[in-house]
């Protein structure tokens, strides 16, 4: 039976939400929806407004303009709020905040009252089984390792089937490398449930990792709201475009409807705004974007260069000093010093005026 | 720690605001009634008053002031500095034991020494037979003096001087001192010019304690005949039936009180400042040389002996002499009414103290914040002045409920309140609020917002949160709170005396009504529950303070 009621009902939906904190504008005209089942991501520099945001969604905050809704039912708008414990939006915390006084079972349990006793413990049970935990039921939160708490502060608020689950850097406590596998653990969790999450992080790669749909937030804004490859390749803003990845902007000319003049010679392809001829615009770089050939008449110097692992990132400096980043598999070694021959390969060329 | 407190609230007019702010107009209510008072033309009998005895009044209470300054502040700081500085026989012991004289309410002791060192007592008795005296022949001091009430409420008070002064000297960075020993200040020097001004803001406020304290006492200066305010405003209530002037007294009392408030306020905010460094390191504790060791063993056990010990075992000896007589029927109706009464007010400030603290923390606005302090200000205010307060409304709200139902039936109601244990328990609330609003205050702080906004996102309403995720993680804390009001309840004198219902007594008023009538090895029955019962907070207290190893910060303890 097909249920046609979820195309229409999105877990999540903000309209040109505003947030006013002690009288300073802390979010504005922020818009975004998630449909059934989607992670998103808010990612952005600390301060943005992202922590903010998720705790106006979650009731804690309360919204100057615009609303909130949550499965189509407006909670929050200018005219008030629903309270929080009467949103169904389930939220994992910084810092976790596990009930110190109850065991694993009873925090996962705490959500679940007023439920006959017999479905309390299989939803406890299916969950713990779901995270592995099992064997920890009867322990208390400080007898559990760092991951483990993590997971029990994750199925504690999917246990009462939110319709949407809020994640507020919940990994930032965890070492680097825990943290990537963390983050794919609790991403398939999520898909296997089918609850619609919202993540914050500042960091893109936990980002890309999780969510389907990623968001970059400056200053109170929601910059851009889109899948990763379209953050990457296809950046809304001149600060998404150095927010995310790396890259560097070279002074550039339009001469055409898809035409460039930069310092390394004409470049055709599809120009990501149409602006007049004459414009003096700034172009977008990235280190994939260039490419090692001999042939080339274009030389440029290499200054530095920074083993990764599988490649080398290298800087190399253009004739007229600008700098570009270069990705190069890492046998492919070039002293300090040595120039090489390069062009781009660009067929979408992503400019901002200047 | 800055507690935490959540962010903002909902603008939804909430019921927690209402209430919090009910309930704390209504505990405000008997200090406002005693203060508005001071408006009130009262024909006369302020002049007599002034013309008489307030003289005296005034000088007596200033004589105690002084005299327990010196002593609570003298015994206080000397022990504090030697269980803190040195190594010595015993100071292990002392440390925690010092705090004894915390059990024992001021009047039980005056009770206990009157009785020891009365012509007939064991101490004069001793005298006349080793020396072959007959009575008369031999000078011998009148405990009952105002002398005399110095030294008794100096050793039940000093224990606060001597903790906030040993958590100072402990929190004084070693460095200090040590400078001022390479500077060439000898360890008296270093005493006098390093360590004592570093602890001064601490030892003001535990002196400021002391003298609140020492205000509020009735049962020691009413037993040894010295006129002050707590005595004068009985007098004046129950011998000239003189409302308004007795309300007066209270509140020129008030204004005594409200200047050492003030004193222990500023200090508060002083002591946060008198930190000389950050990094702490472990006081090396010098061992004495051995004359010295002794003397400073003897220095800490002298206000172990006659606060503690010497009156207990006393207090024993009575009750050995006497129980067949005195444990009776009567005397278990006493402990039940006593137990029961403490036990229902600690349950009742509790409530009150969560409900306020709660609503604070839910809308920590500026009016709630500051109603709130305002609720918890009985604790320095005289169990006599409550007394009064209290009276006075609530014989208004009976007179105008009478007098509104005369117009209907002509027996009219009655007095509905007054008499009764209802108004007996408001001003239990009044006066220990601040007690176990400290202590709910204090554990909440601890709790992280996060704990409460990840139960409300569980669907946990307010009063569930607070049910299932507070109060668990409070239980000790609110334990404690509860014990201590419990005991404080136990050892009141004044309120209870002056507002329990007619023909209802408890083990503090048998006592009192006891050594009144001269029987005091008859009263030590009842004295020695009460000492006992109160140990058992002291008993606490001194295990948070012996846990904090010297060097280490121990906050708690404060």
């Amino acid at each position: 039976m097909r249920d046609l009621d979820t195309e229409t009902e999105k877990p999540l939906e903000l309209s040109a939400l505003s947030v006013r904190l002690e009288d300073r504008a802390v979010l504005e005209g922020v818009s975004l929806a998630l449909r059934p089942g989607e992670l998103g991501c808010l990612v952005g520099p600390s301060g943005c407004g992202k922590t903010t945001l998720l705790r106006t969604i979650a009731g804690f905050e309360q919204p100057a303009a615009g609303a909130v809704r949550v499965n189509g039912r407006e909670v929050a708008g200018a005219w008030g709020g629903v309270a929080p414990e009467q949103r169904g939006v389930g939220m994992v915390f910084q810092d976790l905040a596990l009930f110190p006084h109850l065991t694993v079972a009873e925090n996962v349990a705490f959500g679940l009252r007023g439920q006959p006793a017999r479905r309390v413990a299989r939803r406890v049970d299916e969950l713990l089984e779901l995270v592995k935990l099992r064997p920890v039921r009867d322990s208390y939160p400080h007898q559990l390792s760092g991951g483990q708490q993590q997971r029990v502060a994750l199925i504690r608020a999917m246990a009462p089937r939110p319709a949407l689950l809020l994640l507020d850097e919940p990994f930032s406590s965890q070492d680097m490398e825990r943290r990537e596998q963390l983050v794919t653990e609790v991403r398939d969790i999520l898909k296997k449930e089918g609850v619609a999450a919202v993540l914050v992080t500042h960091d893109q790669h936990e980002a890309f990792a999780f969510a389907d749909t990623v968001g970059v937030m400056n200053e109170g804004r929601l910059l851009q709201w889109d899948c990763a490859f379209a953050l990457y390749h296809r950046p809304a803003t001149r600060f998404v475009a150095s927010f995310i990845g790396q890259g560097v902007f070279l002074d550039a000319v339009v001469r055409a409807e898809s035409v460039l003049e930069t310092e390394l010679g004409e470049l055709s392809g599809e120009l990501s705004q149409r602006l007049p001829p004459a414009t003096r615009v700034v172009l977008l770089v990235r280190p994939d974007d260039v490419i090692h050939d001999e042939t080339s008449p274009l030389r440029a110097e290499v200054v530095r260069r920074l083993f990764r692992g599988a490649t080398y990132l290298y800087t190399l400096r253009l004739a007229s000093g600008a700098e570009v980043l270069y990705l190069a598999p890492s046998h492919q070694v070039h002293p300090l010093g040595e120039k090489i021959g390069i062009r781009l390969d660009l067929e979408h060329l992503v400019i901002f005026p200047r | 720690m800055r507690p935490f407190a959540l962010r903002r609230s909902f603008p939804r007019p909430s019921l927690w605001t209402v209430v919090a702010t009910v309930i704390a107009s209504v505990v405000l209510l008997p200090i406002v009634t005693v203060l508005a008072h001071v408006f009130i033309p009262d024909g006369g009998s302020w002049r007599h008053l002034a013309d008489t005895v307030l003289g005296d009044y005034i000088g007596n209470s200033l004589s105690l002031m002084l005299g327990v300054t010196l002593g609570a502040g003298g015994i206080g700081i000397a022990t504090a500095w030697l269980t803190s500085m040195y190594r010595f026989p015993g100071r292990g012991v002392f440390v925690w034991a010092l705090l004894l004289p915390l059990a024992f309410p001021a009047y039980i002791l005056a009770y206990t020494y009157t009785g020891m060192l009365e012509p007939a007592g064991p101490v004069q008795s001793w005298i006349r037979e080793t020396f072959g005296l007959a009575y008369g022949e031999y000078w011998f001091p009148e405990v009952r003096s105002l002398g005399g009430a110095v030294v008794m409420l100096s050793l039940v008070f000093y224990p606060y001087v001597y903790l906030l002064a040993r958590a100072a000297f402990l929190e004084q960075s070693v460095c200090a001192l040590e400078a001022s020993r390479t500077l060439g200040y000898g360890p008296w020097r270093s005493f006098f010019f390093v360590a004592l001004p570093l602890a001064r803001p601490a030892i003001v406020v535990g002196v400021s304690l002391a003298l609140m304290e020492t205000l509020a006492d009735f049962g020691t200066v009413d037993y040894f005949g010295i006129s002050t305010f707590t005595t004068g405003i009985f007098r004046t209530w129950y011998g000239l039936y003189d409302e308004v002037a007795a309300a007066q007294l209270a509140a020129l009392l008030m204004t005594f009180v409200f200047v050492l408030l003030g004193l222990e306020h500023w200090s508060r905010r002083r002591m946060r400042f008198h930190h000389a460094t950050n990094r702490y390191r472990a006081l090396p504790q010098r061992r004495l040389p051995p004359l010295a060791a002794w003397g400073a063993a003897a220095v800490c056990f002298l206000p172990v002996l006659f606060g503690f010990l010497l009156p207990f075992v006393q207090l024993g000896i009575w009750v050995e002499q006497t129980w067949e007589r005195t444990v009776d029927e009567r005397f278990f109706t006493l402990a039940r009414n006593s137990f029961v009464l403490a036990a229902v007010a600690a349950v009742i400030s509790l409530g009150v103290a969560l409900l306020l603290s709660y609503g604070k923390r839910l809308h920590p606005t500026p009016w709630l914040k500051g109603l709130v302090r305002l609720a918890g200000m009985g604790y320095a205010i005289p169990g006599m002045v409550i007394a009064v307060g209290v009276l006075i409304p609530f014989g208004w709200i009976d007179n105008t409920i009478d007098a509104w139902a005369r117009a209907y039936f002509p027996e009219g109601t009655g007095l509905l309140l007054s008499g009764t244990l209802f108004m007996l328990l408001f001003a239990y609330l009044v006066r220990f609020l601040t007690v176990s609003l400290q202590s709910v205050e204090a554990g909440l702080s601890r709790i992280k917002p996060s704990m409460e906004e990840a139960a409300w996102s569980l669907g946990a309403s307010r009063g569930e949160t607070l049910r299932r995720v507070h109060l668990p993680l409070m239980r000790g804390t609110l334990l404690t709170a509860s014990l201590i009001v419990f005991v404080e309840v136990l050892k009141e004198l004044p309120a209870t005396l002056v507002l329990r219902p007619f023909n209802f007594n408890t083990l503090a008023v048998r006592a009192y009504e006891l050594a009144s009538d001269e029987q005091l090895a008859d009263a030590a029955t009842a004295a020695l529950t009460i000492v006992v019962v109160s140990i058992v907070p002291v008993v606490l207290l001194s295990m948070t303070i012996s846990h904090a190893r010297p060097g280490h910060r121990d906050r708690k303890a404060a």
